[in-house]
């Protein structure tokens, strides 16, 4: 599904060298986890497969299902099946979260050569999603994430997601400032989504998440390498012992 | 001395050909017109509320001429609206692509049937109005208008009007200079709704007189046209009664030169004064709103809503007041203006005041000049929205402030969607 292989990343404005030499493949239906210390690279790695700007690819390529990525535009991206949850999602004064959600959806079937969802389609499938994150037609109302919680931007995330059905999702720090409940609705939102064609890449700093989004490798990331990759159980060991060791071991 | 001399000169070079008509009231009000104007002179360069804003084409003899513009396949402005339409073509009445003016509840006259018939209302607003809204600054250039305006109608509304009165401006020579002069009288209690659209003439210089009567109500709402090349100077001077609501919206898609005066007296207690616009302008376009609000009344509201999108080096401008007289309590007055600059070429100038002689008052004024929010538009792209369809929608969303400023749901969807349909012209 997802091949990245090599990436090194600069701050185009700045001689900051973000990412070195970044290596990861994660395979149609499963699973991947990256956790690591902060500002090791992780929102980076993201945005970067995202197409956000500011950042200067100078080595290495990602791929989609073969296709380059770093070649294409942001919405080119999306409509290729490419999703993030932002770890800050952004507000957007003026736009509804509505018509937001309809111009996403209807812009990435046009690209794909689909027929545009109706009002009345739209409006039916919208509902019923946001019903299961427990959304209200209030906040489907409002400006996008405007005035929104700290959780209830993350569920609108996970609601946007759930519109677009991605083939490759990324979740960056989906589970910070969520409470316990909201954290097993997106968890439940999550593995709903979970099939053999689709795949996830979850950045996370808590153990708690994967009880609920069982990943099948994790990774651990620090100063713009993965330095470990293994089973759940290297969560655990993070969770229990912190970095330092696995730091020092990379050394 | 010699600066005199030239004041003079260049008035008498911009009156040339133009007369006082009329022997009753209407010629009465022209004169006194004629000779507040040469005791002030044309507007230059040099006074205070021309500072942003170069009077020069307004007031030079002749108007620079004006190239016509085919709008294409757009429809004309509030097209699905059903009005009373009254047209003009470069400034000049013409009955026959107008409607026949009866509307049950509004009287319409003409200007030129003005003058001998004793229209009582209209002689307390003709002028009068204009006069009012000389004080404490000038604005020679509606007096110009007052004393040699022809063309233009004088309508009143004693109920509820059921249609609007739609006023079409259209465009078609190159060096026409037209002036408009409208007064309205809202009666208590009654309700109208002006609607005013197109450029008008290569050069444009308007008055809207408008007394809103004790709890009667007003609506404006104009879309200037989308002529590049013409020059437009417009005013509107209104006296809003005690419970009485006044409303103006005006879209401004380009025009190298428009500048928008609004003076407005909320002189009863608990009225309400809402003045919006939306510009929009590419290049060659100067865009100026000078505002004038004065609370005299208790209790009263009033809001500016003011945003312009500008690249290329389109320029913005906005100057506007709101004046608390003493004893006005409870004002409640908000002022917004903001540019969305599109390029670094082009830019906004502001000059927000307030001035307060009441101490129990509310207002709060705010001006801003940014660029789109680059993250907003990378959120937008990454959900699959295309860049230019994302950057619409960003803009729209600056806009929206002023377009929720008219009421009607109908007419706001036709602003947006012409305002849609400039960005889409207009790549940035
Ligand atoms: N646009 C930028 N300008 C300056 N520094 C940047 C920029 N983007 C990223 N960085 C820096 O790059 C490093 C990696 O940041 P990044 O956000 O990718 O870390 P992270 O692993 O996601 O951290 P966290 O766990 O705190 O979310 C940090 O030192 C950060 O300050
Ligand atoms: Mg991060």
């Amino acid at each position: 599904m997802l091949e990245i292989k090599n990436l090194h990343v600069k701050l185009e404005e700045e001689d900051k060298v973000i990412l070195k030499g970044v290596d990861l493949k994660i395979g149609a239906g499963e699973v991947h986890a990256i956790m690591g210390p902060n500002g090791s690279g992780k929102s980076t790695l993201s945005y970067v497969l995202s197409g956000r700007e500011g950042y200067e690819v100078t080595e290495g390529s990602a791929t989609l299902d073969g296709t380059e990525l770093l070649e294409m535009e942001p919405e080119e991206r999306a409509a290729a099946g490419l999703f993030l949850a932002f770890q800050y999602p952004v507000e957007i004064p003026g736009v509804g979260n509505m018509t937001f959600l309809r111009t996403a959806v209807n812009a990435q079937r046009k690209a794909r050569g689909e027929e545009e969802l109706s009002a009345g389609e739209f409006l039916k499938i919208v509902r019923e999603k946001a019903k299961a994150l427990k959304i209200d037609a209030e906040m489907l109302k409002r400006p996008v994430n405007v005035g929104f919680s700290g959780g209830e931007k993350k569920r609108n995330e996970i609601l946007q997601m759930a519109m677009l059905e991605p083939r490759m999702c990324i979740l960056d720090e989906t589970d910070s400032g969520l409470d316990v409940d909201a954290m097993k609705l997106v968890s439940d939102g999550v593995n709903a989504l979970r099939d053999a064609g689709r795949s996830f890449l979850v950045i996370t700093h808590y153990q708690r998440l994967l009880d609920h989004i069982k990943p099948d490798v994790v990774h651990i990331m620090a100063a713009g390498r993965i330095i470990k990759s293994g089973g759940p159980e290297l969560a655990l060991e993070v969770e229990n012992n912190g970095y330092a060791d696995l730091l020092a071991e990379a050394k | 001395m010699a600066l005199a001399q030239a004041k003079s000169e260049a008035l008498a070079a911009r009156t040339d050909g133009l007369s006082v008509g009329g022997s009753g009231w209407l010629g009465a009000a022209r004169r006194d017109a004629q000779a507040r104007l040469s005791a002030m002179g044309l507007p230059s360069k040099r006074d205070e509320y021309w500072r942003y804003t170069d009077p020069a084409s307004l007031t030079q003899a002749t108007p620079v001429p004006a190239a016509l513009f085919d709008a294409g396949d757009e429809p004309p402005a509030f097209n699905g609206i059903l009005a009373l339409r009254l047209v003009f073509v470069d400034g000049v009445f013409d009955a026959g692509q107008s409607d026949d003016p009866a509307l049950a509840g509004v009287e319409i006259t003409h200007l030129s049937q003005a003058d001998g018939v004793d229209i009582h209302w209209a002689r307390e607003v003709y002028g009068v109005l204009e006069a009012r809204g000389q004080v404490p600054v000038q604005r020679p250039l509606a007096t110009l208008n007052t004393a040699y305006a022809t063309e233009g109608f004088l309508i009143r509304a004693t109920a509820r009007a059921e249609r609007p009165v739609s006023l079409v401006y259209h465009h078609n020579s190159t060096t026409s200079d037209a002036m408009l002069h409208h007064c309205i009288k809202v009666e208590k209690g009654a309700e109208l709704t002006i609607l005013e659209q197109g450029p008008a003439a290569a050069r444009i210089t308007s008055v809207m007189e408008v007394e809103v009567a004790d709890g009667a109500r007003f609506h404006h709402i104009r879309a200037q046209g989308r002529d590049h090349e013409r020059r437009a100077a417009t005013h509107v001077f209104a006296r809003i009664g005690a419970e009485a609501l006044f409303k103006s919206f005006t879209l401004t898609a380009n025009g190298c030169l428009t500048r928008n005066e609004q003076v407005l007296e909320l002189a009863g207690d608990d009225g309400v004064a809402h003045v919006a616009g939306a510009a929009v302008g590419d290049g060659v376009f100067h865009h100026d709103d000078t505002v004038f609000i004065t609370h005299a009344g208790l209790r009263c509201e009033s809001r500016q809503v003011f945003k312009k999108v500008l690249m290329n080096g389109a320029v913005g401008v906005f100057q506007g007041k709101i004046l608390v007289k003493p004893g006005a309590q409870k004002t409640d007055g908000y002022q917004i203006s903001q540019s969305l600059l599109l390029d670094g070429d082009s830019q906004f100038l502001a000059k927000p005041e307030l001035e307060i002689y009441a101490d129990d008052v509310k207002c709060s004024h705010g001006s801003t000049s940014g660029a789109i929010d680059e993250t907003a538009l990378f959120y937008l792209q990454s959900r699959g929205v295309p860049k230019r369809v994302a950057q619409s929608l960003l803009v729209l969303a600056f806009l929206a402030e002023a377009i929720g400023e008219i009421e009607d749901e109908v007419i706001a969807e036709d602003i947006r969607s012409r305002l849609e349909g400039w960005l889409q012209r207009h790549e940035h």
